[in-house]
This record gives C-alpha cells, sequence and structure tokens, in this order.
C-alpha cells in the first residue's frame, strides 16, 4: 500500500506487515527482511519509509506489561502510544518524564528518534528515562540491554533511528506529578537578546520552556517566550474539543498571503493575553493533536520541517543568520519554535540534543527554491558546528550528517544487516 | 467503593481485536470484575496485564477453555456463574475463513462454521439459561454484516454469522418480557489482525476502537441491534432488498 510519513512529500508503496504478538515478532521479521519499523508516521522525512520495501507496523505492539504505581516504572510494548501512556498515569500521579510536541507517537519511535520536549533543561531526552529494553534483531537474536547490561545496545539504540534492531518491549522511569494542570506564562519579547535573557532567567525555576518565533520578521525576532510548571489543582479537567483538516487543499494554505497576516494576528492576539494562565498538560504539550491530519495544510506536495541545534557560544549569531536568510527568501510557516537545550549530554549514539539553542521551522515544500534556502541553512549549521535532526530531515546532505553525528562510525558497528531505510540509504550508503 | 456497585463482565474470545478495545473501555475508570475467556492461554495473558493496567481498580481473570465441545462450553458457563451472578457477557470469538478454502474442503467449512456460528450460540445459550433466572443481564453477541445476505466472497462465513442472527433473534424474543437484553452487533468489515489481508486491496476499514465505543454504547442501552459504524444499517438495508438480478450481477 502507499504509505507518506508526516511530511507528505512523497507516497510510494511499501509492503505492511502488521507486528501483532511479540511471541511472533521474530518469525515475521526473518520472513519480511529487510525492512524498517513504522509506528504512527510522526517522523517528518525518509527515517521511517523504505519504498518498494518492507514495513514493519508496529502499532499492534500495544499492550501494557506491567505498571508500578509506588515506584513509576512502567514496563510496556513498543507499540504504545505515549497518549495512552500519559491517559493511565496521569490519574495515578505520574507522567512520562520527556514528551515531544505531539503524543500520538510510539514508545519505540520516541526511543529510535530520542526525542526531546520542552523540559530539555530538566530531563533530557527521552533516552534518559529507558530502564531498559528488548532489541529483536532480524536474526533472531534477542538483546535486552539496559544501562547496567549491554549498555552499548542501548545507547545505539537510542537515537539509533530504528537500525539496531525492533525494539518490542521497553522499561520507563516515569516522573511524579501532582496531577494534569501546569501554570503557564506567555512573555512576549523582541530581537535575540532578550529571547536568550528570558531562557537563561526560566531554567532554574521552570521546567517547561519554549519560544514561537514570527519567521518573517528577521534578525528583530519578535517571538513569544512561554513557560510552565506543573502545579497541583484538583478541579476538573476540559473536554478537549477536536477538529480535522478532512482533505488536502489544491495549494498550501500556508502561503506568502497567509503567513504574514496570520504571525501578525498570532503575534497580536497572544501578546494581548500574555501573563499568568491554568492548563491542561494535552493542551500545553499537544496543542495541535487536537486537529487531526493539520500536515494536510500544507496542499499535495507536502512540507519539510528544518531543525537544527547549534552550540551556545555560536548560538545567538548562528540563529540570528539563519532567521536573516529565512525572512529574505520569504519562505517559512508559523509554525517556528526557538529553544535552549540543557548541558545534559544525550545517550544515543546519534541523539540529536546536545548543548545549545535548537530552532525548528516548518516550510511548505516549493521545490527548488525550498531546497536552495535549506543549502544556505546548512552552510550555517555547518559552520557553527551544529547538527540536523534526522526524525525531521528528508534532505540534509551526508556531510553535514557525518559532522554533526561523530559517534557515526561507532555506531555503524550496531546495525542490523536486514534493517534499511530512505534515510539509512541517504545517509549510510545502505 | 461499594463491592455490590462492581459489574462482573464475562467475555468470550478476549483475544479478538474488537473484544479487547471493548474490555478496555470498561476497565478505564470503573471497578469491574472480568473474565476473560480465550483459547490460547498466554495471548488471553496478555490481554489481560494489559487491562490490569489500564484499569487499576478493575480484578481481571483468565480462564483458557474448549470452544467447540458443548458439554465442555456447559462446565465452563456453569462455573463462571457459579462465582456470582453476570452482569455482562461478550461473545466475540471468531475467524474470518477463505471462502476458496471451504469450498475445496469440508473439513475447512465444517470448522468456520462451527467456530463463528456454532460456538457462539452454544455460549449464549448457556449464558441465557443463568441470566433468565436472574432477570438481569445484558448478552451482547457478535455477528456480522457479512450475515445479512449471502454473497459468493464469503458465505460460508456468512452463514455462520447468519445463524447467530436468526438465533438472537429468537433469544430476544424469548427474553423479551424478562429483565434480560439481548444485543446482537454487527459490525462492518474492520481493521483487525482477522483482516489484515484487506487492507492491502486499498479497503476503507473502521477503526476497532471505534467500532468498540459503538458496541459499549449499545450494549449500555440494551439496543436489540448495532451495527458497528451506524451506516452499515443503511447499506445492508439497501443490499439485503436489492432484486437477485441485480444482485447475482455483483462481484461482491
Amino acid at each position: 500500500m502507499k504509505v507518506s510519513s508526516w511530511g507528505r512529500l512523497s507516497s510510494d508503496e511499501h509492503n505492511v506487515v502488521p507486528l501483532l504478538d511479540l511471541a511472533r515478532v521474530t518469525g515475521t521479521l526473518s520472513r519480511s527482511a529487510p525492512g524498517i519499523c513504522f509506528g504512527m508516521g510522526r517522523s517528518y522525512g525518509d527515517a521511517c519509509l523504505n519504498p518498494g520495501g518492507t514495513l514493519w507496523k508496529t502499532t499492534g505492539l500495544d499492550h501494557f506489561i506491567n505498571f508500578d504505581a509506588h515506584t513509576g516504572r512502567l514496563v510496556c510494548e513498543a507499540g504504545m502510544l505515549l497518549r495512552d501512556i500519559q491517559r493511565m498515569a496521569v490519574p495515578q500521579g505520574w507522567m512520562l518524564p520527556v514528551t515531544p510536541g505531539t503524543q500520538l507517537v510510539t514508545v519505540g519511535g520516541a526511543i529510535a528518534n530520542d526525542v526531546h520536549g520542552k523540559n530539555h533543561h530538566v530531563f533530557g531526552s527521552f533516552g534518559s528515562h529507558v530502564i531498559s529494553l528488548r532489541l529483536v534483531r532480524s536474526n533472531g537474536e534477542i538483546i535486552d540491554c539496559g544501562p547496567g547490561q549491554h549498555a552499548d545496545w542501548l545507547y545505539a539504540t537510542i537515537g539509533g533511528l530504528g537500525l539496531t534492531g525492533v525494539v518490542a518491549t521497553a522499561e520507563l522511569q516515569l516522573r511524579p506529578v501532582q496531577g494534569p494542570w501546569l501554570q503557564a506564562e506567555t512573555i512576549p519579547f523582541l530581537g535575540l537578546d532578550e529571547f536568550f535573557h528570558l531562557a537563561d532567567g526560566s531554567e532554574a525555576a521552570w521546567e517547561h520552556t519554549v519560544s514561537w518565533i514570527d519567521c518573517l520578521a528577521g534578525a528583530a525576532g519578535r517571538g513569544l517566550f512561554m513557560r510552565a510548571n506543573h502545579c497541583d489543582l484538583s478541579v476538573p479537567r476540559p473536554k478537549s474539543r477536536h477538529l480535522a483538516m478532512p482533505v488536502t487543499p489544491p495549494v498550501s494554505l500556508v502561503n506568502a498571503w497567509t503567513l504574514k497576516p496570520f504571525n501578525w494576528a498570532y503575534y497580536t492576539a497572544t501578546k494581548r493575553k500574555a501573563g499568568l494562565a491554568v492548563c491542561d498538560y494535552e493542551s500545553f504539550f499537544y496543542p495541535l493533536d487536537n486537529v487531526q491530519n493539520w500536515n494536510r495544510m500544507y496542499g499535495p506536495s507536502g512540507f519539510y520541517q528544518y531543525q537544527s541545534v547549534v552550540p551556545r557560544a555560536v548560538g545567538k549569531d548562528a540563529v540570528q543568520n539563519m532567521l536573516g536568510e529565512i525572512a529574505r527568501s520569504g519562505q517559512g510557516s508559523f509554525l517556528a519554535v526557538l529553544k535552549t537545550f540543557g548541558d545534559k549530554p544525550a545517550l544515543g549514539m546519534l541523539s540529536f540534543p546536545q548543548p545549545g539553542v535548537t530552532l525548528a521551522l516548518d516550510f511548505p515544500n516549493k521545490g527548488r527554491q525550498t531546497l536552495a534556502l535549506f543549502e544556505r541553512l546548512d552552510a550555517i549549521v555547518r559552520q557553527a558546528g551544529g547538527r540536523i535532526y534526522p526524525a525531521k530531515d528528508a534532505r540534509m546532505p551526508r556531510d553535514l550528517f557525518e559532522s554533526g553525528y561523530p559517534r557515526l562510525d561507532e555506531f555503524l558497528s550496531y546495525r542490523d544487516p536486514g534493517i534499511s531505510s530512505a534515510m539509512s540509504r541517504r545517509l549510510m550508503g545502505n | 467503593m461499594n463491592q455490590n456497585a462492581r459489574k462482573k463482565i464475562v467475555i468470550v474470545g478476549a483475544t479478538s481485536a474488537i473484544a479487547e478495545q471493548c474490555a478496555r473501555l470498561w476497565v478505564q475508570g470503573a471497578g469491574v470484575d472480568m473474565v476473560l475467556m480465550g483459547r490460547d492461554a498466554a495471548r488471553t495473558e496478555r490481554v489481560a496485564d494489559d487491562l490490569r493496567v489500564r484499569g487499576s481498580e478493575a480484578a481481571i481473570e483468565v480462564l483458557t477453555a474448549d470452544f467447540v465441545t458443548p458439554s465442555a462450553v456447559q462446565k465452563t458457563v456453569d462455573e463462571i456463574v457459579a462465582a456470582g451472578p453476570v452482569d455482562m457477557v461478550l461473545i466475540a470469538h471468531g475467524s474470518l475463513p477463505d471462502q476458496f478454502a471451504c469450498q475445496d474442503s469440508l473439513n475447512q467449512c465444517n470448522e468456520a462454521l462451527t467456530v463463528n456460528g456454532i460456538s457462539p450460540v452454544l455460549f449464549a445459550e448457556a449464558f441465557a439459561g443463568h441470566m433468565q433466572q436472574n432477570n438481569k443481564g445484558t448478552l451482547g453477541i457478535i455477528g456480522s454484516v457479512a450475515g445479512d445476505r449471502g454473497r459468493k466472497s464469503n458465505y460460508v462465513y456468512g452463514a455462520a454469522k447468519g445463524l447467530v442472527t436468526r438465533y438472537a433473534q429468537g433469544l430476544q424474543h424469548r427474553l423479551a418480557k424478562s429483565g434480560v437484553k439481548v444485543v446482537l452487533i454487527k459490525p462492518g468489515p474492520t481493521d483487525t489482525p482477522m483482516t489484515a489481508h484487506l487492507k492491502g486491496s486499498g479497503a476503507k476499514l473502521a477503526g476497532a476502537d471505534s467500532v468498540a465505543r459503538d458496541i459499549v454504547r449499545g450494549m449500555e442501552k440494551g439496543a436489540p441491534v448495532v451495527y458497528a459504524p451506524a451506516k452499515w444499517a443503511v447499506i445492508m438495508m439497501v443490499i439485503r432488498h436489492l432484486p437477485r438480478f441485480v444482485f447475482n450481477k455483483m462481484d461482491i
């Protein structure tokens, strides 16, 4: 069947093989390898694709195995959605320590991409909370690994883009939480100096920090800084509203005519109600999850996301240059995010987060002019000693991948020869 | 929680994807006592472990049983009911056979009729007797839209489900004056392991979780017939009423 990833840049025929039963994973792999795991398909580019080949659909592996409400330790199958973990654990006073901007991803995907969230400066990335995992290799070998046993396999698999084997089960350490509520504050800022000032001043006292920036404003960089802490409040949760993008519009709804007014309106409206507010974790962490198929708004050509991280020392200049390039190009989207990462090193050999500042923006796919802009952004990232996030990527050049991920050679020896993705062929040659 | 308020729910064929999704809805936020019956102990335990985490107040018991020998079915049901009256039973087991295999082999044909038709009826009959005595309870039986009209692509399965349909109708008649509700559930093609081979052909399948929501709601209301999703009620009405000369030209 035809399968696309989140960016909808391609739609190719795949042989989709569901993994339904832990006991039969080994047999299924040996019959259908080579392939790559596909969970919710929320990787933006080609990390989860294998055109013409096999995809192992993992969402049938969606069973909890055990949860200890005293210690917060959870064992589950790797196709489990983060949403289902949150909904099970929050009423019992626990929560995933790290989640990305959507909870509609699987545990296996969160490990394979070593995802991060708004609290990176406190909790690091997802892989830091994996107590152990079970890796099934295409040759039938089963490797149980954790920080205390076969730790090298754990560190190859965290952020390993699904290339070391199939993660069948994982044991995760949750963090205690008072309830579903957060106290959030929104502060408008102008310019990167103000942003860094706010970020540095907030990290000690606020668990979650993130910023929206207006990608058209260039180096002047107006934006909205959001910070939040969990709080104790015993009122019932609101019923979430569900919207959907029922069809794909013939052209991108995000374009030169809509972007500027939208960014202006969003900035102005949010600025007006800036200040403190209490909100539910789902609406704070996963605002877009309530709009089903929002990725369709970019039209039939799909979209790219460009997410980079650059070291803090050169961060301000690099981000300033990137914003300048983007503003000059007139491309971009209102989905633009700026965040400082903490100093906690990620465990994975190919983990994306590193100390510094990360900038993430969506770009409607306009073909060559979009790719040309990315080359200019690549040059800035390369010079700054930064890297690009593979989970979001569909096009980074191989040399930038190699310079951004110095542990690549070490990683390659852990690859499963029966696993290959469009991304692995593009960036690693096979 | 008041022990008396806890509902006792029995699911026959608990590893079926639709049944499992129903069970997840039932254990969420409510303390229930649940008995899961399956043919394969390990697979049923996997479902049970999951439900124990999802419903921290639920008590889940696993039972493996013989699904086809009448005396064994009677004994299993008697034992379950002996432990206390049952509020809800969902009979959900089945397997979608290959129509051509059933045409080629009477053994396959026999097995398909037994698993999808006779076995569900035996379980329903055994539970119905107890429920009638207690004058309460809801008995849900999963039939299929395939039971509404026989067609060449799966009439052996359809015949078994048609048997379930006619049986449920009669049981509803018998229990009409009692406090027992009999709910016949007719899912359309649903995205489950049973239909995995249909997906490649581009068939649009409903999610097992949304089908389960319709079933749980229908059983709550005690609706006599639940099509899931509801649109299948209309589609099947049309299919049932198509004149034969039109129907026989269709490749379905």
